[in-house]
């Protein structure tokens, strides 16, 4: 009805003079583009953090022992000898919210394969590892609970010591020694590339925990455990289960600190989170000041604009526009501009984030409410960039108005 | 009961820094329906300053104002621009029709601010415009059209919504002898038809087409009088030697 024909007014007006009008809306369309490609590549690292931390296995728990105390001397977190195999037997036996359940023994070791060697981690796990960190092999076979119950001398090996003993050749059935001990290939595991904090997760050979105990380590208790829990959701009742029953098999009284720490990848998840989502904020902070610049350039138009049609202004008036009428008619006009801007914008913003994208290979993840969010600054923009002229032309004097040259 | 204007007293004071002008002085007024009447007087003698408060554009300092029986010196803006939407019509000396949209839209205008739907809008655009006599013009833009044209196309404006009053500034001001006496023709055949007309002007010939005359001096009425006999604008230009068509 008549919301309509204002409309057709407005775009009648900024139809007008088109080169200005295109010149005010590059303000927003620069302002909408930049917001988005920055909210893009915000979240998009952010997205890849949390991509590679969910590829630890994103419902994984693990069990630290904690510090070690001698003579009033504490030794840092994981240096006690409290954990033990029968405690992770135990966890899976009777916590309902756990699933899989893994002793960790590590130790680091020279490895040597014909005339090559190479330092790294040897590390021990129960046959449930694969499931626990969702890491499945590239070539052979996981070792089988019987190799766990005989500590046999099998190994599985990471990619990268793959390809530095064998040359990146299969080495699936080699024998190489580890502490001068010979050990049977027999599988590779995928490649998973450096964590979120630069660590090389390819570097390490597995083996059953009972031979890294017995036969390379030289130890009965174990490092550390790692469980996954049923389901993400099930991670803090999990986590909740293992605390009271380890208490309970260590004894330690109430009021007594635990001698272990659980910890669930979800924590360091949301840390990292927490980083991005401020770089996330920090780069649409930046971008939406050229959006402000932009209604600020809106705004600039708009003054021009009433000024010049004051006459018009007036005749409208004397046809019985109200104030009102003419608030509407000028506000429309700049939320007109601004919303077209926003909408040019978030083409020119989505086109950018995948420019960008295809050319530095970086990941960037347009999401929708960031799209949403910023044609919504747009439109805000428009309105309290507009009022303030459009308030300006409601005020006018109807005779003054009608005699301005 | 036929009154349709009455003013007590009025007076308006504009004041500039601490001078005082007193524009006018005093007036009182009654104007009946139907009447057709001229305002004269030299620049400077608040003959504007009437009109702009007869049609609502501004309020007196003092003294009330009745139109159609209502008070109309006591209104708000907004209330005031409604009565101008309803009540009054104006011709303005330089046309005031707003460039770069068409005849019909200019005359369409008033429709906008009361709410009415387009599709009326437009029916009753066109007829306002055809009894200006411009039918076939209604998609010319003012720039298009020669003076006398886009006078009767700001006339058809005043007229669309029925005004009570149509207010005329003058209206001839900007237009030579010929197309001043048609629109002259147009107002004295709408006063034919019972609209009341209030024309300001300081050309004695042209209020002697009025059936009365009212002169103002230094804010105040020095000469109130019935015309006799005012002019016949269609029977002079029967006389008048044909000119070409202006554009």
């Amino acid at each position: 009805m008549r919301y309509l024909q204002i409309l057709k007014v407005a775009y009648k007006a900024l139809g007008r003079n088109k080169m200005r009008s295109s010149l005010t809306m590059l303000g927003i369309i620069i302002g909408v583009g930049a917001v988005i490609a920055m909210m893009g590549i915000g979240q998009g690292a952010k997205k890849m953090i949390n991509d590679q931390i969910a590829s630890l296995g994103d419902n994984l728990l693990t069990i630290f022992p904690g510090s070690h105390m001698s003579g009033g001397m504490r030794a840092g977190a994981g240096t006690r000898t409290s954990l033990t195999d029968e405690d992770a037997k135990a966890i899976k036996d009777n916590c309902s919210a756990v699933l899989r359940v893994s002793p960790e023994v590590r130790t680091g070791a020279q490895v040597v394969a014909g005339n090559l060697n190479w330092g790294t981690s040897i590390e021990g796990y129960s046959t449930d590892f694969p499931l626990i960190r969702s890491w499945p092999l590239f070539s052979g076979s996981f070792f089988t609970e019987q190799d766990v119950k005989g500590a046999t001398k099998v190994c599985i090996l990471g990619k990268t010591v793959v390809d530095n003993l064998f040359s990146g050749q299969d080495p699936v059935g080699e024998i190489i020694r580890i502490k001068k001990l010979p050990f049977r290939v027999i599988g590779v595991l995928s490649p998973k590339g450096q964590n979120a904090f630069g660590h090389d997760q390819d570097d390490m050979i597995i083996v059953p925990y009972t031979t890294a105990q017995k036969k390379i380590a030289g130890i009965t208790h174990v490092n550390s455990i790692i469980a996954s829990a049923l389901d993400r959701t099930e991670i803090d009742l999990a986590q909740q289960q293992i605390t009271q029953l380890l208490r309970q098999r260590h004894k330690i009284l109430p009021g007594q600190d635990d001698d272990f720490t659980v910890r669930s990848q979800l924590d360091i998840a949301s840390a990292a989170g927490s980083t991005s989502s401020v770089m996330t904020i920090l780069l649409a902070a930046i971008a939406s000041i050229s959006l402000i610049v932009g209604g600020i350039g809106i705004m600039n138009i708009m003054l021009v604009s009433v000024t010049e049609r004051t006459r018009e202004i007036g005749i409208r008036m004397a046809v019985g526009a109200k104030g009102k009428d003419i608030l509407i008619q000028f506000l429309i006009e700049s939320i007109v501009l601004s919303l077209i801007g926003g909408l040019i914008g978030i083409i020119l913003g989505v086109v950018c984030s995948q420019l960008i994208s295809v050319i530095l290979h970086w990941s960037i993840y347009t999401s929708v409410p960031a799209v949403v969010l910023s044609f919504l600054f747009a439109a805000f923009v428009g309105i309290f960039f507009g009022f303030y002229p459009a308030r300006k032309a409601s005020l006018l004097d109807p005779i003054e108005a009608l005699r301005y040259e | 009961m036929n009154q349709l204007i009455l003013t007590e007293d009025l007076v308006k004071i504009y004041k500039l820094g601490d001078y005082e002008i007193h524009a006018l002085r005093g007036i009182n007024l009654s104007i009946e329906k139907g009447e057709f009447v001229a305002i004269m007087g030299p620049s400077g003698s608040g003959k504007s300053t009437l009109m702009h408060i007869l049609g609502c554009l501004d309020r007196p300092t003092k003294g009330s104002y009745l139109l159609e029986g209502k008070d109309i010196s006591s209104l708000d803006r907004d209330n005031l621009a409604q009565i101008r939407n309803q009540k009054v019509g104006f011709v303005f000396q330089s046309f005031n029709l707003l460039s770069r949209t068409t005849a019909l839209e200019n005359v369409e205008l008033p429709l906008l601010y009361n709410g009415t739907t387009s599709k009326q809008n437009m029916q009753k655009a066109k007829k306002a415009l055809a009894t200006v006599g411009l039918e076939g013009r209604e998609n010319s833009f003012p720039n298009q059209l020669s003076g006398g044209q886009q006078q009767r196309v700001a006339l058809a404006r005043a007229l669309i919504n029925d005004p009570a009053i149509i207010l005329a500034d003058e209206p001839t001001g900007n237009l030579d002898t010929r197309t001043s006496i048609e629109v002259m023709e147009i107002f004295q055949s709408l006063n034919e038809n019972g609209i009341t007309i209030i024309l300001i002007t300081h050309e004695k010939d042209i209020a002697a087409y009025a059936k009365r005359n009212i002169a103002f001096r230094d804010g105040k009425i020095v000469k109130d009088e019935i015309v006799s006999t005012p002019r016949k604008a269609k029977d002079e230009l029967l006389i008048l030697p044909q000119e070409e068509e202006g554009i």
